[in-house]
């Protein structure tokens, strides 16, 4: 069997169950959870026969092509419905199928109390679909597709529980300010083809080296305002933190592990371009140095244990970003690190999920403590992942971070100190935040509280099919590091794709990596001394500047609002004052003027013969007259 | 006798019967202060036909009669109507068209 032909079917499967779960109606109610769980299982094991069909063929063969349709076939514009399936895209169908049927699973447990559970699976297999388009598309316009596809599953995920308001509002958020990252990519995309005349990857990439700097500049600007956008980078970070309003699930699989990944996707897949335009490469590398520090600070500060790790994400996203702005010294890494993160910050997320289930839904974790009793396997599962992230020496982390740290390092020049000091200063303030989160919900005293009924929570540990996931997850945050890293093997096996470049490290591996830890050891223990030598307040300390602010995320929304709501608000004003006194003075200055001179002709319609006949012989006078002096002249 | 001097009296005609449509308000003095400037005319086309020694004055001339005789049949059965309906020949109270 030809093994291309299976590629449309990673994507059709979810599709056929976000339809069926979403058309269905209530009498899919009881198996709507299992059949959704199902299709995305498929899904995964269509990339598993994919992956080592792959396996078993030599290293110029593996890039799989699939052509399912002409979608718009016109004279001079061709559109296709085709598939390609390389190695990257290999990668992270079996990180979406993979992480999604887990997520899919431990959904099955986490939302058996909600009566609209069928729909949320819908939305699940809806948000699978578009993300495997995405990841598989063969050119620019499809991806495209599957851009907006996972857009709208967020959009509808975050704002699944649309009774509260603040979940409306967060998923208004989260479009509108996508918005702004698509308008960045559909811009990219018309550049790509006023200048390749097509978006095809192959030709578009191939061209690349013909093409002038500017305008890949241009074009590489645009994607990065997409990246950002989608991958919660500043200047659009603002969205992610709301974003975790959605139930706990769809935080762990599209606000973690795979959504907000689409943009570093997005980047390397089009690294022929970004290689080809330093500057906005140097543009990338800025945006995740600045959003790695950004997304760590506000990470300290939060008492959500959700918005901590949104904090985390948006951080280690920087970490991934920064790695592909720096060329082919660093995509391999990116996607190195975006696998392993999506490992252990989907565990960590399923963790958090699983101390909110026992702990009626609380989610201040001064309201936590003491819960590593209680919640075992939570806490074992939850704290490999913490070991995992921090870049504990062996886990996961620890590999990934590293080559980051490393790579920015061998930039070289000053940027290259510049980045790799705010990589390292990075991984301190991530070993701190971590390390808080995990003191303040699993150490120290119990500091629950009854809730607003009443209730006292009583935390117990969640039941198998949350917490099989999350410890599959866990396996994966301690070994897929290692595994990815002994002989290189990840590097090999994505350079035929990305290309590598050592680059030029002013520092040896071993220097960096005792810097890293050592930044871990300082990270960590100031952690301790503030959370875990003293008892932890219930309720947050007023705070300094700094840690208010970032408690308020910075000020991002403050900015957006004065800047961009106010300007608006002005601009509009304006406008409609310039509309009202101008254009409208104009019009209505006509109707008036014509209305009053009619208004004096009319006086000479008098109704009276005499008073006509009289202006009939003046104008025939005025006729002769005319005619006369015309002959004169 | 000079033949511009026929062109004076149609002029002098003329300018009698245009001052009568304008002045007089009864219809039937209106009408014929019409017909007195249409004969004006037809005499100063009878004189330019003269004075020009062709034909082509006299035709218009007979043209303007047939026209004038078609006329004069509208124009009085117009008058006529209007006259029964409102018990007045005066033109000034024919103003229905004053807003």
């Amino acid at each position: 069997m030809n093994t291309e032909n299976l590629i449309a079917l990673l994507v059709a499967a979810p599709l056929l169950g976000a339809a069926v779960l979403l058309c269905g109606g209530r009498r899919l109610d009881r198996v709507g959870h299992w059949l959704g769980t199902l299709l995305a299982a498929v899904s995964f094991v269509i990339g598993l026969v994919l992956f080592t069909d792959m396996l078993g063929k030599g290293t110029e063969e593996r890039s799989l092509h699939q052509h399912l349709f002409s979608w718009i076939p016109v004279e001079g514009f061709q559109a296709d419905v085709a598939f390609q399936l390389d190695q990257l895209s290999m990668t992270f169908v079996l990180l979406i199928s993979g992480v999604g049927t887990l997520i899919h699973l431990y959904s099955i447990g986490y939302m058996e109390h909600d009566e609209r559970r069928r729909r949320f699976f819908g939305y699940l297999n809806l948000f699978l679909a578009a993300m495997l388009l995405l990841v598989l598309a063969d050119n620019y316009l499809l991806l495209y597709v599957g851009w907006e596809g996972v857009g709208l599953a967020s959009y509808l995920l975050i704002g699944f529980w649309q009774h509260k308001p603040s979940a409306a509002t967060a998923a208004k958020k989260a479009f509108l300010v996508n918005r702004v990252g698509d308008m960045g990519l559909s811009i990219a995309i018309m550049l790509m083809f006023t200048t390749f005349g097509t978006f095809a990857f192959k030709p578009v990439l191939e061209a690349t080296a013909e093409t002038s700097e500017g305008k890949l500049t241009a074009i590489g600007l645009m994607l990065l305002l997409a990246a950002c956008g989608k991958s919660a980078q500043v200047p659009l970070q603002s969205w992610l933190g709301d974003a975790m309003e959605g139930p706990t699930p769809v935080s762990a699989l599209i606000h973690a592990a795979t959504m907000v990944t689409a943009g570093v996707y997005l980047i390397v897949r089009s690294g022929a371009i970004f290689n080809g335009a330093p500057d906005a490469q140097l543009a990338v590398t800025v945006v995740g140095a600045v959003t790695l520090l950004f997304g760590a600070i506000v990470g300290c500060a939060k008492d959500d244990i959700k918005k901590a790790l949104a904090g985390s994400t948006m951080s280690q996203i920087g970490y991934m970003i920064l790695a592909a702005g720096l060329g082919p010294i660093g995509y391999v890494f990116a996607i190195m690190h975006l696998v392993t993160h999506g490992f252990f910050k989907a565990g960590l997320f399923l963790g958090a999920g699983s101390v909110m289930h026992g702990m009626n839904d609380e989610v201040d974790m001064r309201k936590y403590g003491g819960l590593r009793k209680y919640m075992p396997v939570t806490f074992v599962t939850f704290g490999l992942g913490y070991l995992a992230i921090i870049g504990f020496p062996g886990l996961s982390g620890f590999f990934s971070k590293d080559k980051i740290i490393e790579a920015a390092f061998a930039k070289g020049g000053t940027e290259g100190w510049i980045l790799g000091s705010v990589a390292l200063l990075g991984a301190a303030i991530t070993a701190y935040y971590m390390t808080r989160v995990m003191l303040l919900t699993f150490f120290g005293e119990k500091r629950w509280e009854p809730d607003a009924q009443g209730n006292a929570p009583h935390p117990h540990e969640s039941p198998k099919s949350m917490t099989i996931p999350m410890i599959l997850l866990a396996v994966g945050s301690v070994f897929a590091g290692g595994f990815f890293s002994i002989g290189d093997r990840f590097m090999h096996w994505l350079e035929p794709v990305t290309h590598h470049d050592h680059g030029d490290s002013p520092l040896s591996a071993a220097t960096v990596t005792g810097a890293t830890m050592v930044v871990l050891v300082i990270g960590v223990s100031l952690a301790w001394a503030q959370y875990g030598r003293r008892p932890v307040p219930s309720v947050a300390p007023r705070g300094s500047l700094v840690t208010r602010a970032a408690r308020r995320d910075l000020l991002q929304d403050d900015f957006n609002h004065v800047v961009l709501v106010r300007g608006g608000e002005h601009l509009t004003r304006s406008l409609v004052y310039v509309d009202h006194t101008l254009v409208d003075g104009v019009v209505n200055g006509t109707a008036a003027s014509v209305g009053g001179l009619s208004g004096r002709l009319r006086k000479l319609q008098n109704g009276y013969a005499r008073s006509y006949a009289v202006s009939m012989f003046g104008g025939a006078a005025v006729l002769i007259v005319a005619t006369l002096l015309m002959r004169a002249v | 006798m000079n033949p511009v001097n026929y062109l004076y009296l149609a002029a002098l005609l003329f300018a009698i019967g245009a001052t009568g449509v304008l002045i007089r308000r009864n219809a039937i003095v209106v009408f014929m202060c019409i017909e007195l400037m249409l004969n004006a005319c037809n005499l100063a086309f009878v004189a330019f036909s003269r004075l020009h020694g062709n034909l082509d004055g006299q035709i218009i001339a007979f043209f303007t009669m047939v026209v004038a005789a078609a006329e004069v049949v509208v124009g009085l059965a117009i008058i006529v109507s209007l006259f029964r309906s409102r018990h007045s020949a005066s033109v000034d109270d024919a103003s229905l068209m004053k807003l």
